[in-house]
């Protein structure tokens, strides 16, 4: 419920607050009565756009972290370890180098580029069935292979790179109507799916001996959860670029708060992910106006402080109190 | 109840198991011994299906259990591994409840009669004082007993546990292994353990399964494993052998061997353990 409501609320301030500050009064009056003025293009064809989709991407990017770190029971996992964030940013730099006047390539080239390098590195940590450690491993093998290979190609074509630092950070700027159409029918089939797992997910927690005596397909439940992270990170990647940090805190902040089983984690850590996303692009726009900055840069400046927190005091706290 | 045929394991490359065969029977406890490293707990391995056999064939009522579907087996069948995980918070009513996932639909709703047999695992085995308490902040006998009443909690016919014992000081230890014995007495349920401890061995089993080397070396009744032979050849020990008049098994107690060679039984790979 708490969660709900900070969603709400975060989505409220951020299409409140920008360039224009607009009265949140009025932000309700452009949603839901007026059809035309400024504050409704403002509020409508702007900002509501954006907020849904950074949104949608907090949703997508902390789920995926969340299964990613159950299935590898690995705290460290999240999208950027399987290496979707890598072959994303792989598929987006050789687009924007063959093809750089083709904008509306970017997005399906680095879905594409997303979900071949975790088909890869799922095959190539398989042996006699999936260990998570060695998946892990084989992620940050590949990772720091696609990272040279993307520093390679911007050497040598700086000029036709600008728009990569978005990508490579994370952006939402210019965010509009068509991303958020292109992204949500992923996060609700994401979502759903993730939904329908999560008590399968609960099970692998108690490890594959147990998991096998309790009737669980242990190999076909990790496969289907692996997908299912992949296909909502690249989702999210393909739209707003290579953006770190939200895909593994949130799962722990909401593991801190709920606890570790998965049928409340999920829907927590998507509403959490959601409105710190929010919040994040909302600091981003505003911070050094009328200058913006990629939201990543904010999401790491937050969250790395944040995270430490966490590890340092936060954790121990918590476990006193319980 | 359980059969095995011509079972031949390895980890990468390496022999562990080697053509094995035997039968497991109803109603009966039968305890697998070995020194360390010999492949018992790798068995229970292939029998929870966590790591595929290389080649021969496990049947649970005459049915392969790598063709079955894993629920079905599920409900027939509970094991135990050795040291189980857990997630911090989880309580262990929560743990019992999870015994019941064979016999849910895919909305995974809990019925009035999976909450009534959930009391009664819980009830079976002692631990109603503890069922909110967090796994991981019970002692090694309450969190042996959680772990058992989730197997409980699946209704199987089939009891397998490996090593139930470790870690466990004497008192849980007999505690555990009365459970063991009474679940076997009282609900029929059939059991196949590994345990270390070979005078419990021959105190609660009906039949002992002796591996060594990658081959199963003998078995029978307690009293007809417990013999100077049979322990000098596997464990390397030699032994003096007693009658336990009480509990009517052989008892024994090792004797100083001045000629044992600590590096004879050395194996260079996994220990079993």
């Amino acid at each position: 419920m708490i969660f709900a409501f900070a969603a709400v609320a975060a989505f409220l301030i951020s299409s409140s607050i920008g360039a224009l500050k607009i009265s949140l009064t009025d932000v309700l009056r452009a949603i839901f009565i007026e059809k035309e003025g400024l504050n409704r293009s403002i509020i409508w064809k702007i900002r509501v756009p954006r907020t849904l989709v950074a949104g949608a991407v907090g949703i997508c990017l902390s789920l995926s972290g969340g299964i990613l770190q159950g299935v590898m029971r690995n705290p460290l996992a999240s999208p950027n370890i399987i290496g979707v964030s890598s072959g994303a940013g792989l598929a987006a730099t050789i687009t924007l180098v063959l093809f750089p006047s083709y904008d509306y390539l970017l997005t399906p080239a680095a879905f594409v580029g997303a979900f071949a390098t975790t088909i890869i590195i799922y095959f190539l940590s398989w042996k006699d069935g999936i260990k998570p450690l060695r998946m892990v491993l084989s992620g940050i093998a590949i990772s720091s292979f696609i990272g040279a290979i993307i520093n390679t190609i911007l050497i040598f074509f700086p000029d036709r790179v600008q728009n990569t630092l978005g990508f490579t950070v994370g952006s939402l700027a210019a965010r509009t109507w068509i991303h958020f159409k292109l992204l949500w029918p992923y996060a609700l089939v994401g979502f759903i799916l993730t939904m329908i797992m999560s008590r399968k997910l609960n099970i692998l927690m108690l490890g594959d001996e147990i998991a096998g005596s309790l009737g669980l397909n242990i190999e076909r439940t990790r496969m289907i959860l692996i997908i299912c992270a992949s296909l909502l990170a690249a989702s999210a990647v393909s739209v707003v670029g290579m953006l770190g940090f939200v895909g593994l805190i949130v799962p722990h902040i909401t593991r801190i708060i709920i606890g570790s089983d998965y049928r409340y984690l999920f829907p927590a850590s998507a509403l959490l992910g959601a409105s710190i996303m929010m919040i994040c692009d909302t600091i981003a726009r505003t911070i050094v106006e009328p200058i913006e900055l990629p939201v990543g840069i904010i999401m790491a400046a937050v969250g790395a402080p944040f995270f430490l927190y966490l590890l340092r005091g936060g954790f121990k706290k918590h476990v006193k109190n319980k | 109840m359980l059969k095995i045929n011509n079972l031949t394991m390895g980890y990468e490359g390496i022999r562990i198991l080697d053509n094995i065969s035997f039968e497991v029977e109803k109603n009966k406890i039968t305890t697998l011994i070995g020194p360390n490293g010999c492949g018992k707990s790798t068995i229970l391995k292939a029998l929870s299906r966590a790591k595929k056999p290389e080649s021969g064939e496990i049947l649970l009522e005459s049915e392969d259990i790598y063709k079955v579907n894993e629920k079905t087996i599920a409900k027939i069948m509970s094991i135990l591994p050795q040291s189980p995980k857990v997630p911090d918070d989880f309580s262990a009513r929560d743990l019992v409840g999870y015994g019941r996932y064979p016999y849910m639909n895919w909305m995974g709703r809990l019925t009035k009669k999976d909450y009534d047999i959930i009391d009664w695992a819980i009830k079976e085995t002692k631990i109603e004082s503890l069922q909110h308490r967090q796994v991981s902040t019970m002692s090694g006998g309450e969190r042996q007993r959680a772990w058992i009443a989730m197997a409980l909690a699946q209704q199987p016919q089939l009891l397998l546990l490996d090593e139930p014992t470790t870690y466990l000081d004497i008192c849980h230890q007999f505690e555990v292994l009365e459970l063991v014995e009474r679940l076997n007495k009282e609900m029929d349920i059939t059991v196949v353990m590994v345990l270390h401890d070979l005078n419990q061995a021959a105190r609660y089993s009906d039949k002992i399964i002796v591996v060594k080397d990658e081959k199963i070396y003998k078995e029978g009744k307690p009293e007809e494993i417990i013999n100077k032979k049979l322990l000098e050849e596997v464990f390397d020990i030699r032994v003096k052998i007693f009658k336990d008049e009480d509990n009517d098994c052989p008892y024994f107690l090792p004797i100083k061997n001045k000629e044992r060679n600590i590096y004879k039984n050395k194996r260079p790979f996994e220990k079993c353990s």
